[in-house]
C-alpha cells in the first residue's frame, strides 16, 4: 500500500515537471522572438530541460542507470566541447549535426520500440513508424549536410535516374514500415533493420545532390523533421512533454522552412528534388556591356565622401573571413559622419539568419543591420553599395528577364544606387551558374581580390584620405 | 498514459502554439530561433532515457544507449550554440555602455 501511494505520488511529481517544462519551453521560445529577451530566453528552455531530465531519473522501474550516465556524460561533454570551440563560421553545420543527434535518438525510441517484438497497438504503432522514419532520414541527411558544410563532402552526387533510385529507396522502406505495421510491432529483424537501414540510406541519397546555396532550406527542414519525430515518439511511449515541445519545433521549423523557399522563390519540393545549378546554362546571353574594374584607392574615395552606404554581405564574406575588416571600415566611415547600413538577404549564408550572426560577432550592432523589405527602398538614397561575397541575390535579372532561371526571386535592389562596387575574387558565377546583369551596368564598379584582403585595401585608403 | 484522442488535441494545439511563436520573428534572430528550437527538441532525451531503462537485452541497450547519448548531445550541443550566438546581439547603445566601463 505505501508503496503503491508512494509510486502515484512519484508519478504526479514526473508529470507536474514535464508540464513545467513544457511551458518553460514555450516561454522560452516566445521570449527569444525579440533581440532583448532572447538571451534569456534559451536559459528558460534550459531550466526546463534540466527539471525534465532530472526527474525522470526517478521514473519507476527502470534499469541501466550505470549506462544511462555514461551516455549523458560521453554525449554532453563531447558536444559542449565542440559546441564552445567551433567558430561562428562553421556554426551551420553544428547546429545540423547537433539536429541530427535528436532525429537519430528519435529513432533509437522507435527501434527499441519495435525491436522488441512485443504486440503494439494500431495507433502507437503507426506513429512509431512514421516518426522512426522522419528521424532516421534526419538523422542520416543532417550528417550529409555536416559533411557537405564542413567540405568533408566536397562534390554534389547527381546521376541520371537519381529521382527514380530515390523514390525506389522510399517506396521499399514504406513497404516494411506498412509490413511492421500490419504485424503490430511483432516483425522479425529481419524486416525491422531493413526498415531503419533504407530510411537512414534515403536521408543520405536525398541530401547528396543538394548544393550549398541551399542548405537553409534544408537545415530548417530537417530540424522540423527532428521536432516532427520526437512528437511522434512521445506518443508512441506516452510522455506528454515530448508531444508538446516536438509539435512546437515541427511546426516552428516548418514555417521558417517556408519562409527559406520562399526567399528563393522554390518551393521546398524543388529544393530538395532538382538538380539546381547544373542546367542552368550559364549563357551571357542578353548581359550587354563589360566589366568595369575600380582600384581600392578610387572605391575609398568614393564611399569616404558618401553620405550613405549600403553593405551587402553575402556567403563569401564568411568564407573570406572578412566580417572583422568589414566592421573596421564602418567604423571607419561612421567617423567621418558617413550613415551605414547593412543589407540582409534572408538565405544569405549557409543557415536561417547565419550573416546576421556573423556580423554580430564581428561586433557590428543589430540596429544598423535591415532584412530585405526595409532596405530595398533605401537603396535609392544610396551613394554607394558595397556588395561583398554576395552574387544572385542581387542580380537585377530576378526582377526584369523572364527567362532567368531566379526570375521572381525576390533580391535586394543594389543596382538602385548610385555606384555599385563589387568585391569579387575573379569573374567566376554565381551558385546559379548564371551571369549576374548588375556587375555589367554603367554605374557598377568591379575590386578584384580576396575579401579580407580588398576590405583592408579600402580601410587604408579611406585612412590616407585624412 | 494518454487517450489517443487527448493526444490529438495537444498536437494541434502545440501545432498552432509554434506556428504563433515564430511567425513575427524578425530575421535578425533566425539562427538563434532555430538553434533554441533544435534545443527544445532535445527533450528526446526523456524518451531515451526511458527508453534505455526499460532495455532488457543487450541489442536493446545497445540502441537505448545510443538514444540517449545522441539525445544528450542534442541537449548540450544545442544549448551551447544557441547561448553562445545570442550572447553576440547587441544594438549601438549596448556598446557605448560598454565601452564607458
Amino acid at each position: 500500500m505505501n508503496m503503491l501511494l508512494s509510486a502515484s505520488v512519484i508519478n504526479n511529481l514526473i508529470q507536474a515537471a514535464y508540464f513545467i517544462a513544457a511551458l518553460l519551453f514555450i516561454i522560452g521560445l516566445k521570449r527569444m522572438s525579440s533581440p532583448k529577451g532572447a538571451k534569456n530566453g534559451i536559459v528558460w528552455a534550459g531550466v526546463g530541460m534540466l527539471i525534465a531530465g532530472l526527474i525522470t531519473f526517478l521514473w519507476p522501474g527502470m534499469h541501466n542507470y550505470g549506462l544511462m550516465l555514461a551516455a549523458i556524460l560521453i554525449g554532453g561533454v563531447l558536444a559542449w566541447w565542440s559546441g564552445r570551440r567551433v567558430p561562428m563560421t562553421a556554426m551551420p553545420q553544428m547546429v545540423a549535426l547537433y539536429n541530427g543527434m535528436g532525429g537519430g535518438a528519435a529513432a533509437a525510441i522507435a527501434a527499441q520500440e519495435l525491436i522488441r517484438g512485443e504486440p503494439i497497438a494500431l495507433a502507437p504503432a503507426i506513429l512509431a513508424v512514421v516518426g522512426g522514419i522522419i528521424g532516421a532520414v534526419s538523422f542520416s541527411g543532417s550528417l550529409i549536410a555536416f559533411a557537405k558544410l564542413q567540405g568533408l563532402i566536397k562534390k554534389s552526387l547527381r546521376y541520371r535516374l537519381q529521382q527514380i533510385v530515390n523514390s525506389l529507396v522510399l517506396l521499399s522502406t514504406l513497404a516494411l514500415g506498412i509490413w511492421i505495421i500490419m504485424l503490430h510491432g511483432t516483425a522479425p529483424m529481419y524486416v525491422v533493420i531493413p526498415f531503419f537501414a533504407l530510411a537512414l540510406l534515403f536521408g543520405i541519397l536525398v541530401t547528396l545532390p543538394i548544393g550549398g546555396a541551399d542548405m537553409p532550406v534544408v537545415i530548417s527542414l530537417y530540424n522540423a523533421c527532428t521536432g516532427l519525430a520526437v512528437a511522434l515518439e512521445g506518443f508512441v511511449i506516452g510522455n506528454a512533454a515530448m508531444i508538446i515541445a516536438g509539435m512546437v519545433v515541427g511546426a516552428a521549423g516548418t514555417l521558417l522552412t517556408q519562409l527559406m523557399a520562399k526567399a528563393m522563390n522554390r518551393s521546398i519540393a524543388n529544393v530538395l528534388f532538382s538538380n539546381f545549378g547544373e542546367t542552368a546554362s550559364g549563357s551571357a546571353e542578353g548581359v550587354s556591356g563589360s566589366l568595369k574594374p575600380i582600384d581600392a584607392d578610387d572605391a575609398g574615395v568614393m564611399m569616404a565622401y558618401a553620405n550613405k552606404v549600403i553593405i551587402v554581405p553575402g556567403y563569401g564574406m564568411a568564407v573570406a573571413q572578412a566580417q572583422h575588416k568589414v566592421w573596421e571600415l564602418t567604423q571607419l566611415l561612421q567617423n567621418r559622419g558617413v550613415t551605414v547600413k547593412f543589407a540582409i538577404h534572408p538565405v544569405a549564408g549557409r543557415m536561417p539568419g547565419h550573416m546576421n550572426v556573423l556580423l554580430a560577432e564581428a561586433g557590428v550592432p543589430y540596429d544598423l543591420i535591415a532584412d530585405l523589405e526595409d532596405i530595398n527602398p533605401e537603396f535609392a538614397t544610396a551613394d554607394a553599395a558595397l556588395i561583398i561575397g554576395a552574387n544572385d541575390v542581387v542580380n537585377p535579372d530576378a526582377r526584369n528577364k523572364k527567362d532567368s532561371p531566379i526570375y521572381g526571386m525576390p533580391i535586394l535592389n543594389a543596382d538602385k544606387a548610385r555606384n555599385v562596387i563589387v568585391i569579387k575574387r575573379g569573374q567566376g558565377r554565381g551558385f546559379s551558374g548564371i551571369e549576374n546583369a548588375l556587375f555589367y551596368m554603367d554605374n557598377t564598379r568591379m575590386l578584384y581580390g580576396d575579401g579580407q584582403e580588398a576590405v583592408t585595401r579600402l580601410i587604408q585608403s579611406i585612412k590616407a584620405i585624412e | 498514459m494518454i487517450n489517443g484522442f487527448i493526444a490529438l488535441y495537444i498536437f494541434m494545439l502545440a501545432a498552432f502554439t509554434g506556428y504563433e511563436v515564430i511567425s513575427r520573428v524578425p530575421v535578425i534572430l533566425h539562427t538563434p530561433l532555430m538553434s533554441g528550437s533544435n534545443f527544445v527538441h532535445g527533450i528526446v532525451l526523456v524518451g531515451a532515457m526511458v527508453a534505455l531503462g526499460d532495455a532488457r537485452n543487450l541489442a536493446e541497450q545497445i540502441i537505448g544507449f545510443m538514444g540517449v547519448l545522441l539525445a544528450a548531445g542534442n541537449v548540450v550541443g544545442g544549448y551551447v550554440s544557441t547561448e553562445r550566438m545570442l550572447a553576440m546581439f547587441k544594438t549601438s547603445q549596448d556598446k557605448h555602455k560598454g565601452s564607458r566601463t
